[in-house]
Order: structure tokens, then sequence, then C-alpha cells
């Protein structure tokens, strides 16, 4: 069982795995509509929201478990991924961008704020990035609820006079949706036949193309000439710097591509939602990622993954709406359990780790302990 | 010989304590050079000024004609000072590979659209330092444990993947803070061949801290002794050793009074 838990890779292997796994993929919205028919509880809008989180946690992970950053505020680049894509597609705006243009937007006005947010602060090590960064993410969602109502002025100059950008805590809605008329005019269907709007399950399969793309970045970097070098950073900072990393371009790199995992996700989230309130990316937010990426493992993309999908739903079906059934029906009527939440999450972080503090399927290398003195190498260095 | 580094003059103080005093000092191309001194002398200060860890209070320190002072580590590193540390400072969680090839990082091109698209060039640039990675595995004899996370691997092994990683830099000169340290006399025979041939077979420029005198006053072609940040000796192994300051600095002015009688 520990292997497994270890590696979950290894109970499959080659293509078939990839067509199990694409099999499963598939069909899992059918079976979910099935239990929920069964159940009554929502779940595929549930597993919408564990794998946009996924999504982020994957971005966070970079920051956190490959370049060994603790970032306490990372929600922030989720809200401006979903408030970027409010502006660009909020009709009162009159921009309405294309969602497939906006996206990609997000994506990069998230890499920039966190190229800004990083600059001055990435000079700071441990404690006290982690205070910066919570400041940070705390800064954002006041921002935005304060740019409701805006005036600029220059020099006794106005220059914008009660600028509505934001709509303060009132949020942003309606917001874009993908637009598909383009393929309902190239097919000859009738005008809405893929009006998307709410689907759940078309928004299931755009989130795992989102999250696969996430997923594909995530993986690539990890073993490539940028991932080493943030993970030499994690181990040491000054011997990176000493072997030729430079640790301040290294980390801004963490910092801004794990903000762009963040933009895109929250871009499609706020689509999905068509409404998005500051209240959505509290520090709860950026705790609860943070949550994600420790118990499952950090560094490790595949353990983050898995980790992530569990959590999530489990957060979603049975703490949000299981345990409430079981309880507020005889046991306690008038207790709300939602409030158990971070209960559930607190113990679940002192149980992993005092007894698995590489998190539930951690990374590989990390777990390879074993000193086989085997080969020819103990007269390496005189023969050679 | 043509000169390679040149310290003209280098303070640093920490507050009112002046680690390092008004020191000259030059190192030929192609040489293996040590640095020695009771504890405090300001050995590790002057390596840590060298390399750019530390900005010099005065003075400059100039490397191939060009003034070094101030520039980062990172920046050295790639115009072709390496280095080695007191306490082993290897990326623990890595295997050895990866090890060597964080050594290797500023020489590769490959950016961020590179490493997620892997366009062909990537993907050669890559396999080429794989290899390149194992070759110097094999070199420092580590061959058949690239794939070991580096803390797995025993002692004397984290040494030479320390020196395996400051070669993959493609330095001109290599610092090494008491490579010998903890080190049985065997492991200390097999090390001092392996500096020779570092110089002779990569044309390396070497500065060593060592407390070890025997592997000292056998390898070096030049011979410097610390006292309190200043310079009190230099030469050829057996003029220094025959130096009364030296002997007054390490022992103290009561044994060399005692050698004399």
């Amino acid at each position: 069982m520990r292997d497994i838990l270890a590696h979950p890779r290894s109970m499959f292997s080659g293509q078939l795995r990839w067509v199990l796994i694409a099999i499963f993929v598939v069909l899992a919205p059918l079976a979910m509509k099935e239990l929920e028919l069964l159940t009554n509880f929502g779940l595929i809008t549930q597993v919408n929201r564990a794998l946009i989180f996924v999504a982020l946690a994957q971005g966070l992970n970079i920051v956190v478990g490959l370049a060994g950053l603790l970032d306490l505020g990372y929600a922030a680049f989720f809200a401006i991924g979903a408030y970027t894509f409010g502006l660009l597609t909020w009709p009162t705006h009159d921009i309405e961008m294309s969602f497939f243009l906006a996206i990609w937007i997000c994506a990069l006005v998230a890499a920039v704020f966190g190229i800004i947010i990083g600059a001055p602060t990435l000079r700071l090590r441990g404690d006290y990035l982690a205070i910066v960064t919570l400041a940070f993410g705390e800064i954002i969602p006041a921002l935005v609820r304060n740019l409701g109502d805006f005036t600029l002025t220059f020099r006794g100059r106005v220059l914008i006079e009660d600028y509505n950008l934001t709509n303060g805590s009132q949020g942003l809605t309606p917001l874009g949706r993908p637009d598909f008329s383009f393929l309902e005019n190239l097919f000859g269907l009738d005008e809405g036949a893929l009006n998307v709007g709410v689907n759940p399950t078309f928004w299931y399969f755009a989130i795992v193309i989102t999250s696969m793309i996430v997923l594909f970045s995530a993986i690539r970097l990890n073993n490539s000439r940028l991932g080493r070098a943030w993970k030499a950073i994690r181990e040491d900072e000054t011997a990176a710097d000493f072997m030729g990393v430079d640790p301040i371009r290294t980390k801004l790199a963490a910092f801004a591509i794990g903000a762009s995992f963040s933009g895109l996700a929250g871009a499609v989230y706020a689509s999905m939602l068509g409404a998005i309130f500051p209240e959505l990316f509290k520090f709860q937010v950026s705790i609860f990622l943070l949550i994600i990426v420790v118990l499952s493992g950090r560094g490790s993309i595949w353990g983050v993954l898995i980790g992530g999908i569990i959590i999530a739903t489990f957060d979603g079906v049975f703490l949000a709406q299981v345990l409430p059934d079981i309880f507020n029906g005889e046991v306690l009527p008038e207790y709300d359990v939602q409030s158990l939440r971070w209960v559930f999450f607190g113990i679940g972080l002192i149980v992993i780790m005092i007894f698995r503090p590489q998190g539930l399927f951690p990374p590989k290398s990390i777990e390879t302990k074993i000193v086989p003195p085997t080969v020819e190498s103990a007269e390496g260095v005189q023969n050679s | 010989m043509s000169i390679i580094l040149e310290a003209q003059g280098v303070s640093k103080a920490f507050g009112r304590l002046v680690a390092v005093d008004t020191l000259d000092y030059t190192i030929e191309a192609n040489s293996i050079n040590s640095i020695i001194g009771p504890n405090g002398a300001g050995k590790t200060t002057f390596f840590n000024v060298v390399t750019g860890y530390y900005k010099p209070t005065t003075g400059k320190v100039v490397f191939n004609q060009r003034n070094i002072s101030g520039s980062r580590p990172n920046q050295l590193t790639r115009i072709g000072i390496a280095r080695t540390f007191q306490t082993i400072r290897l990326f623990n969680n890595l295997t050895a590979r990866e090890n060597v090839l964080i050594g290797m990082h500023h020489r590769l091109k490959s950016g961020v659209f590179g490493d997620i698209f892997r366009p062909p060039a990537v993907r050669r640039e890559e396999a080429k330092a794989h290899e390149e990675a194992g070759q110097l595995l094999d070199y420092v004899g580590l061959k058949g444990y690239e794939e070991h996370a580096a803390k797995s691997l025993p002692y004397g092994h984290q040494r030479r993947l320390e020196i395996a990683r400051a070669l993959a830099t493609q330095p001109q000169l290599l610092l090494l803070d008491e490579p010998t340290a903890g080190m049985n006399p065997n492991e200390t025979q097999d090390m001092i061949l392996f500096i020779r041939k570092l110089r002779d077979e990569r044309n390396l420029s070497i500065l060593l801290i060592e407390h070890d005198m025997k592997v000292v006053m056998t390898i070096s072609d030049k011979v410097t002794v610390l006292d309190y940040g200043k310079k009190i000796s230099e030469g050829q192994p057996d003029e220094v050793q025959k130096d009364e300051r030296v002997i007054e600095a390490y022992l103290g002015r009561r044994a060399l009074e005692m050698l004399k009688k």
C-alpha cells in the first residue's frame, strides 16, 4: 500500500495507463451524473471547482514546492486572473473580449503582476517573504473592493473621476462565456445550439483541458533547465548562486509562471461562475491551496494533481454537503457543521506532519535513501 | 607565467573587526596555491571576497584583467571562478547528475518556452548536458552513482561530487575550501593526486585553504600564511616552513624562543 501511495504511477504501465486515464476522464461526468441523481448531492460542479483548485495548486507548487518560496498570498494572483477576465468581458466596460483570447491575456497579466510583486520582495528569505506575500494577498481584495468608485488626480488636475472599475463589493456580473457561434455557423446548427451557459458537463471538459495545459507545463518545467535551477534554489540558495544560477531571476521566473497558472485558472473560473466578488479570493483560499500542496507532497506534480482532486472534492462534497446532511437532520439541527471545515484540515495537517512530513505523494528523488556501494567507484580517484 | 587573479590591497571589515587587512595576492595561471593560517585568520573571508560573496571594503580584485570586485557570485561563475565549500553544500535532494547539471546551468541556453515545448535544439542540448554530466561524474570517480540523491552518498563521495559540480561550470580558477577535511590518510592521498591532476589535465589554477600541512607542503607551488587578516609569509613550501613569523603565529612566541635555544 505504501508503495502505491508513493508511486501512484506504478499501478499501470506504458500506453495502457494513458488509455485508461483517457477513458476514465471522458466517462467520469456520466458516472457523476448518475451519482448525483442517486444521492442528491452536487458532484460535477464540485469536481469542476476541485480541478480549478488543482490548476491553482500546480502554480503554487512551483513557487512553494519547487522553488521553496513560502507564498501566503497566492490567492492574489487568482484574483488578478479572475478580475482581469472580468474587466475584459463585463458588458459595462464595452470590451467584451472573446473568452479564448481573454484567458491568455489573464495569464499574462498575472505573470506580470508576479514579477512586479516579486522584484522588490524576492530578496527576502523564508519568513520575511511569507509575511510580505501575506500582506499582498490582503491588499489585492481590498483594492478590488475599493476600485468601484475612484477618482485620480494628478497635480490638481482630475484625470479620472468616479470611475467604476471593479464594481466594488457587489462584484462583476455577468461575465463572458465561450462563444461557439462560429461552429454553429460552420455546421449549420440552430442559433444557440452550442450555448454553453452554466452546463456543468461542458465546464468539466473546459476545465480538464485547462488543467491539462497547466499539468503539461508543470511536468515539462519540473524536468528542465529552469526546474533544476528552482530546486537548487530550494535546496541551498547560496550554493546555487556560486554555481552560476542567478537567484533573483530564477525566483522571479517561479513567481511569474506560478502566477500565470493562477491567472489562467482564475479566468476560466470567473467565466464558469459568470460572477466574481472580492470575497472569493480571501486569505482562506491561499491557505486552502497551501494545504493541498503540503498534504499532497511539496514538489510532486502528480501528487498535487491527485491530492488536489481528493482534498478539494472532499471539501466540496463531504464537508459541505454530506456532513451537514447527516448532522443537521437529527443530531445537531441548529449547528453549522461547515464551521468545522478548518478543524478537519488542521487535524489533517498535524497528522500528516507527524507521520508523513513529506506529504502523501512525495516526489520520487526525496524517497531514495539507499546507499548501494556496488560499483568500482572506490578506486575512482586514483585510477582516473 | 601569466597572472590570472590579482587582489590589490583588499580589506574586508565586519564592523570594527577587520577580517582581511589590505591583502595583496596574486595567482599565476596553472598553479596550485595554498592559504594557511590559524583559525580566524581570514582565509574563508578572503575566499568569499574572491568569489563575490562579499564586496571588499577597500581594494579591488582583478581576474583576467577585469575588475571583479562587487560582482555577484553567479556572475563570477560565468567568467570562470568556481568553488567548493568548507562544510559540504550539495543540493541534497537532487541526484548526483542533477547537481552537476546545475553547474552547467549558465552554459545552457533553453528558456521558459524552450523548457515547456522542447524543440529539437533543446532536446539535443539536454541530452548533451546529461552525457557530459555523466562523464564528469566518471572523472571524479562517481560512475554508477548518477541517479543517487546527493544526501545518500558517503562523505568522501559528497566531496568529490562538489568538485564535479564546480568543474561543470568550466572554471579557470578553482577554489577549494579544506578539500581533505574529515578524510582518512588514504583518501587524503587520493585527493592530493586528484588536485594535481586537475591542474595538469584541465589547465586549472587552484587556490586551496587547507589545515593538513602534509597536503599543503606536498602539492603547493606557493604557500601564503595569513594571521589576523594580514599576510605574514609567502613563498615556496620549504621557505614558509622555516619562516619564524609562521612558527610564532602557529605556536606562539614562547615556542619560538624555545626552538631557538
